[in-house]
């Protein structure tokens, strides 16, 4: 009996130390719920389409899994790379190239094609293996597991048009939104106050900012960013060259840093009241 | 008067031959037929439906009518709720406890059977009374496992009865053959125990191996069966984009994942079996009172670990087959599992997979202290030990870190500076062959102990075999630092000739052994039951690690589909479609190993209790 209650207490000691690695020793990563069909209306303006492709590109569309610097298994598509410009300012030499055997005619219906039906052109060197180029592993966007809507599609090829500097050429959704499957507390919910917006977003991480706990060197030091914003840039007022950093911080860094440290996407996980509480709190606080 | 109950012993041991070749036959013919017949419709137009068809065959002609239906968009309340009670939670603990039993009574039968076959040909008789103690074991684990399916099939018939209702559509056909199967397992496998006795002499014993053998085949068929289900809910084919089922069963059967999901458990089965028995044998021997019942179960906990380590050392191979597989047949599932939300999933298997070879490993050589002559070895082991700790390190060292904002400041990323290096598949790749090929040295060591090669030509045989390790190794790591080169698409590759290697050098290594110690000199016998406690508990840390990493992967093989009943075709709209963290998966998982254990308890006790009553017959005798 003694050695019976031995083997059980060391077993169920064993089995609680996994227990305890898995639920302590690394982070509770929350997945991503499952995704929705967005709600798109005809009375979105441009830039609300343009955002939303954003977030379809980096979230439902599933997208920067294998678009991204990291990994090498797919062209970057909203920023330039070895493979070229983003895609939306190469897609009109794609059609030129004699390997293609697609039926887009312009660049907007190249990237459509892409989404669609990706083997049709597949860039050097991103076939599957075996196959010589041929065969893309891409999943097609509109069917499967990703499953995006027309307007969903339209959405990123905008979202990737406006990211290469090019014109944005697709034409705003008409009608009426389809059927939103999205139950109200699926969408996302902006912060209360600057302060939840800022650590909700993780600007400490690397900035220190005045008024906010604890802060990071990696970033510059947000003290007296007020009165120096509008200098930094020219043409660009304190509040927009505060917006432009947030929104796309590479396109001005600051002496002595490095770029490409600050994430690129705050611009689509951020809602705009977000942005907006942000800028405010900096302009307001850093003096 | 014996000679003739000997024949008729004989006679009606060939007619219960004859019967289950047919009882094999009749559901196998008749599961041919089903996929001829369907195989041939296929060629004239079928079905309607969706744009594409999937699997080579079943093209079909638009606007004809199927008699398949599209999978059903399912809204909430098609799934029925009894309040107070997650169906989720409960169909996910009934099928991983109905995994565990399965695999582990699908595996005892296939090493019980090489184990009689080995007692057979050595006519040692120690080999054959194993064998019977380790089938006796699974007896009631085999009731189990039947009471757990059931309850399996009717918990999804009760919860998810449109999910149930489109698998029976497609596979409805494969579910009966599943249960004509079953019955003949049952029937071989009451045969093959309680004939054991009977049929153990002369021919008898042969007609007792086939019976054994058909067992197998039972088991082995049911499984790929099985897992035809599961395979097809990761990544189904013979459907088209709506899922209407083309009518060609061998098309929905045939998926891209089935042959390498066969392949892991099947090789999973025999090292989980291995595991489980090895604990029973430990319980044994820690519980013996005489030095024969310690020395037979010591011999007993040493052949479990030895089956269970022959298991476990091709699993990472078989692995990366299923994984090649799943990133061939979708990217998107690929790296969600190794680079997405379940990336970390994988150090937790690193800690168990560390800690199995850790624990072997630490059998192996507190064995060594019961055979005179391993004294020879014992130098190695300190850098067996520094080694497969290195490699469990590297294993275990996560890509990114978990850290507060003033760490991240001081390390400067997410990443650490030197070790974050070790996170990526270059290294832990690496690791695993290592920690392969140190197993293996440790096994070889450990078979040498006793041992002192008179071959002539074994100062040559040694320098070649330090060779082909030294080479092995180099090879390795080169290979690893290689990777870290180039794109990650032709990275995952170099994980072949890797894996080559390490086989080179375990086949290879065997053969120079197998001849080098051919008529070797003995140091003297393994003294057998001269087994330090201690180790008995590395035999526990196996059942529960095994168990457990079971229990994880099975977890993320489900999780894979995310919100899909069958990735891409039916979705999950029940309210509890999302992903649980880790951490949740992790108690369900415990909950499901302890339940297994007390289980598992009562099997071993079931199966002691009728040693106890034949030993009191035998000394009323």
């Amino acid at each position: 009996m003694k050695v019976f209650v031995r083997i059980v207490i060391f077993s169920i000691v064993l089995s609680l130390c996994y227990w305890g690695f898995s639920n302590y020793g690394i982070p509770q990563v929350i997945p991503e719920p499952p995704p929705v069909e967005e709600q798109i209306s005809g009375s979105m303006t441009m830039d609300q389409y343009i955002a939303l492709g954003g977030k379809i590109f980096n979230g439902k569309g599933t997208c920067t899994l294998c678009h991204n610097p990291v990994g090498g298994r797919a062209p970057l598509l909203d920023t330039g790379g070895k493979d070229g410009p983003p895609v939306g300012a190469r897609a009109a030499d794609r059609i030129k190239d004699p390997g293609y055997k697609g039926k887009a005619k312009t660049a907007e219906e190249y990237i459509h094609e892409s989404e669609v039906d990706p083997s049709a052109f597949v860039v050097a060197g991103y076939g599957k293996p075996g196959t010589n180029d041929t065969v893309s592993p891409m999943p097609a966007t509109n069917k499967g597991s990703i499953g995006l809507s027309e307007a969903e599609i339209g959405a990123v090829i905008s979202y990737l048009q406006k990211s290469a500097g090019v014109q944005v050429t697709v034409k705003l959704p008409t009608g009426a939104a389809p059927v939103a499957a999205a139950p109200a507390d699926a969408e996302p919910q902006s912060a209360k106050t600057p302060e939840e917006a800022i650590n909700k977003h993780g600007c400490p991480t690397c900035h220190k900012i005045p008024g906010i706990e604890e802060g990071g060197d990696i970033g510059p030091d947000q003290k007296g960013l007020a009165s120096r914003a509008g200098k930094r840039v020219k043409g660009l007022s304190a509040r927009e060259y505060i917006m432009q950093s947030i929104v796309s911080p590479d396109a001005y860094t600051v002496k002595g840093f490095e770029p490409g440290t600050m994430p690129a996407d705050l611009g689509e996980t951020m809602t705009v009241k977000e942005l907006e509480m942000i800028i405010k709190y900096l302009m307001e606080k850093t003096g | 008067m014996n000679s003739l109950r000997k024949s008729w012993v004989n006679r009606f041991s060939f007619l219960f031959l004859i019967l289950f070749v047919f009882t094999l036959i009749i559901p196998m013919g008749y599961s041919a037929s089903i996929s001829l017949k369907e195989a041939f419709a296929t060629e004239a137009p079928a079905s309607a439906g969706g744009e594409h068809a999937k699997g080579e065959e079943g093209k079909k002609v638009e606007g004809e009518k199927s008699q398949y239906k599209p999978a059903s968009k399912l809204k909430v309340e098609d799934y029925p709720i009894v309040k107070g009670f997650n169906s989720r939670i409960a169909v996910w603990i009934v099928a991983q406890l109905h995994l565990f039993f399965g695999a582990f009574v699908l595996a005892v039968p296939i090493f019980v059977l090489v184990i009689e076959g080995v007692g057979l040909a050595t006519k040692d008789e120690r080999y054959d009374h194993m064998a019977h103690e380790f089938i006796k074991v699974s007896m009631t684990a085999f009731s189990i496992t039947a009471s757990l399916g059931g309850l399996l099939a009717f918990m999804f018939v009760s919860f998810y009865p449109d999910f149930f209702k489109y698998m029976a559509g497609i596979f409805g056909k494969t579910m009966i053959i599943y249960a004509i199967l079953f019955f003949g397992e049952s029937f071989c496998l009451y045969v093959y125990y309680y004939g054991w006795d009977r049929l153990n002499k002369g021919f008898s014993k042969w007609v007792h191996l086939s019976v054994g053998l058909m067992l197998n085949v039972f088991g082995m068929t049911l499984m790929v069966l099985s897992n035809t289900w599961a395979s097809f809910m990761m990544a189904p084919s013979g459907i088209d984009d709506s899922g209407i089922f083309l009518g060609n069963i061998w098309a929905a059967i045939r998926g891209p994942l089935w042959n390498p999901i066969n392949l892991h458990r099947f090789i999973a089965n025999i090292a989980f079996g291995g595991s489980v028995v090895g604990a029973y044998a430990a319980f044994k021997f820690l519980s013996a009172k005489t030095d024969e019942e310690k020395a037979h179960y010591d011999w007993m906990g040493y052949t479990a670990n030895f089956i269970a380590i022959f298991g476990f050392l091709p699993l990472p191979f078989a692995g990366y087959w299923l994984m090649k597989e799943v990133y061939s047949y979708s990217q998107q599932m690929g790296i969600t599992a190794m680079g997405g939300a379940f990336a970390w999933l994988f150090i937790i298997q690193a800690v168990l997979i560390g800690s199995l070879f850790l624990g072997a490993n630490y059998y192996l050589w507190c064995g060594m202290g019961r055979i005179k002559g391993s004294e020879r070895y014992t130098p190695a082991i300190k850098y067996l030990v520094i080694v497969i700790v290195g490699c469990f390190l590297v294993w275990f060292t996560p890509h990114t870190l978990i850290m507060t904002s003033k760490e991240v400041t001081q390390v400067g990323g997410t990443h650490h500076p030197v070790l974050g290096s070790l996170g990526v598949m270059s290294a832990k790749n690496t690791a695993v062959n290592m920690l392969i090929v140190s197993t293996f040295l440790s096994f070889m060591l450990y078979r040498r102990s006793n041992k002192i090669a008179t071959a002539s030509w074994t100062s040559t045989g040694n320098a070649l075999q330090v060779a082909l390790f030294t080479a092995a190794a180099i090879n390795i790591v080169t290979l690893g630092v290689y990777g870290y080169f180039i794109p990650a698409n032709i990275r995952i590759g170099l994980s072949i000739p890797q894996v080559m290697t390490t086989l080179t050098v375990i086949i290879v290594s065997s053969i120079i052994d197998a001849f080098m110690y051919k008529g070797a000199k003995s140091t003297g016998p393994i003294e057998w039951g001269k087994m330090a406690q201690r180790s008995q508990y590395a035999l526990f840390l196996l059942a529960i690690s095994f168990t457990w990493l079971m229990g994880l992967m099975g977890y993320v093989r489900s999780a894979l589909r995310q919100h899909w009943h069958v990735y891409t075709v039916l979705r999950d709209n029940s309210v509890d479609a999302f992903t649980p963290t880790l951490g949740y998966a992790a108690t369900i998982i415990t909950i499901s190993v302890y339940i297994f254990i007390a289980l598992v308890i009562f099997a071993f006790w079931i199966a002691n209790f009728s040693t106890k009553k034949q030993k009191v017959v035998e000394a009323s005798h």
